[in-house]
């Protein structure tokens, strides 16, 4: 199982995103933006950082770039495709998912191990976790405030389309303390919060068994194993 | 060569955390009759040969379709910057 993660300019966290597909079992490729081959990969993942400097919007001119036809296009057809923080906006502005990210409402960039609820486990990339498990993973943004018209939020809700929910705080003002999506059919999901960077004990968020054990941002990545074996 | 102006701001009902601490830092300075700031984008785009109808609507698609995100933005204004020029508001 081959899963891809694009490098857009200004990426960050590409690679760490290819050290947890390479923890969970797959094997990682790199993509790169400005071309239009998927290099037959069976997944994908749009990778956290700054792309393009987050100019015009955060994600906006990624979400414009050559290989974006082809993550689109295959997301219509379903293969797995995960966005994590600016890989969420970037699936915003390509309208994969609906609403949009804004600002923090405090104004400040924000790092914090942030817990957070499960709330649809029928998604390609949440599909090993339990309906309401409650897991930690690092949150790190400064635009991570999810907005959308009262009859968007109220559809997600009704049609279970609300992947995470944030618990203890709200970090960054999301409405309805939203955390992640996932699209009708499960395949498309994004999420502010960054499941690559608890993938491995020792690296991860402080758990009540020992310091940095917390590896809960790895079932992301072996729900997508399973889900594609599925397909096979 | 012709200058057409697009602006754009965030949308009412969104909270505009710079706008609001542009306006702290105004209170702090002892401005106090300022009661809000708002901060929007203001993009210039230059155009080759003349401005007409089908440039503007032309530019006025860009704008819906990328310069603003019609989730979180509104698209204010479409214009010809310029003197004597068509479309021209100053």
């Amino acid at each position: 199982m081959r899963i891809g993660v694009i490098t857009f300019p200004g990426s960050l966290d590409d690679r760490d995103a290819m050290r947890a597909i390479r923890l969970a079992g797959a094997e990682p490729v790199a993509l790169w933006h400005g071309t239009h081959d998927l290099d037959g990969v069976d997944a994908i993942v749009l990778p956290g950082g700054f792309s393009y400097g987050d100019y015009l919007r955060c994600g906006a001119i990624a979400a414009r770039s050559p290989i974006m036809h082809e993550v689109i296009e295959a997301a219509n057809d379903g293969m797995p495709v995960l966005g994590i923080c600016n890989g969420f906006q970037i699936l915003v502005e390509t309208h994969l998912l609906p609403g949009g990210l804004v600002k923090n409402d405090h104004g400040d960039f924000i790092r914090r191990d942030q817990r957070l609820r499960v709330e649809s486990t029928a998604s390609a990339w949440t599909n090993g976790f339990a309906e309401g498990q409650e897991i930690t993973i690092p949150l790190k943004n400064g635009e991570g405030g999810f907005v959308a018209d009262e009859a968007t939020l109220d559809r997600l809700e009704g049609e279970g389309l609300v992947a995470f929910r944030y618990l203890d705080v709200n970090p960054n003002g999301s409405l309805r303390d939203i955390a992640g999506l996932r699209n009708e059919r499960g395949n498309v999901v994004g999420l502010m919060p960054h499941p690559e960077h608890a993938v491995e004990a020792g690296f991860g968020p402080d758990t009540s068994d020992a310091m940095r054990s917390g590896v809960d941002g790895l079932t992301f990545f072996t729900s997508a194993l399973s889900s594609m074996l599925a397909r096979t | 060569m012709p200058t057409i102006v697009v602006e754009v701001m965030p949308k009412a009902e969104l909270l505009d955390p710079a706008g609001k601490a542009v306006t702290a830092a105004l209170h702090r300075l002892g401005h106090s009759t300022i009661s809000d700031v708002r901060l929007g984008k203001r993009f210039e785009l230059r155009v080759d040969g003349e401005v007409d109808a089908d440039m503007l609507k032309q530019v006025e698609e860009v704008a819906a379709d990328m310069l603003a995100n019609g989730v979180i933005e509104d698209v204010i204004s479409v214009r010809v910057d310029g003197a004597g020029a068509a479309g021209e508001t100053r």
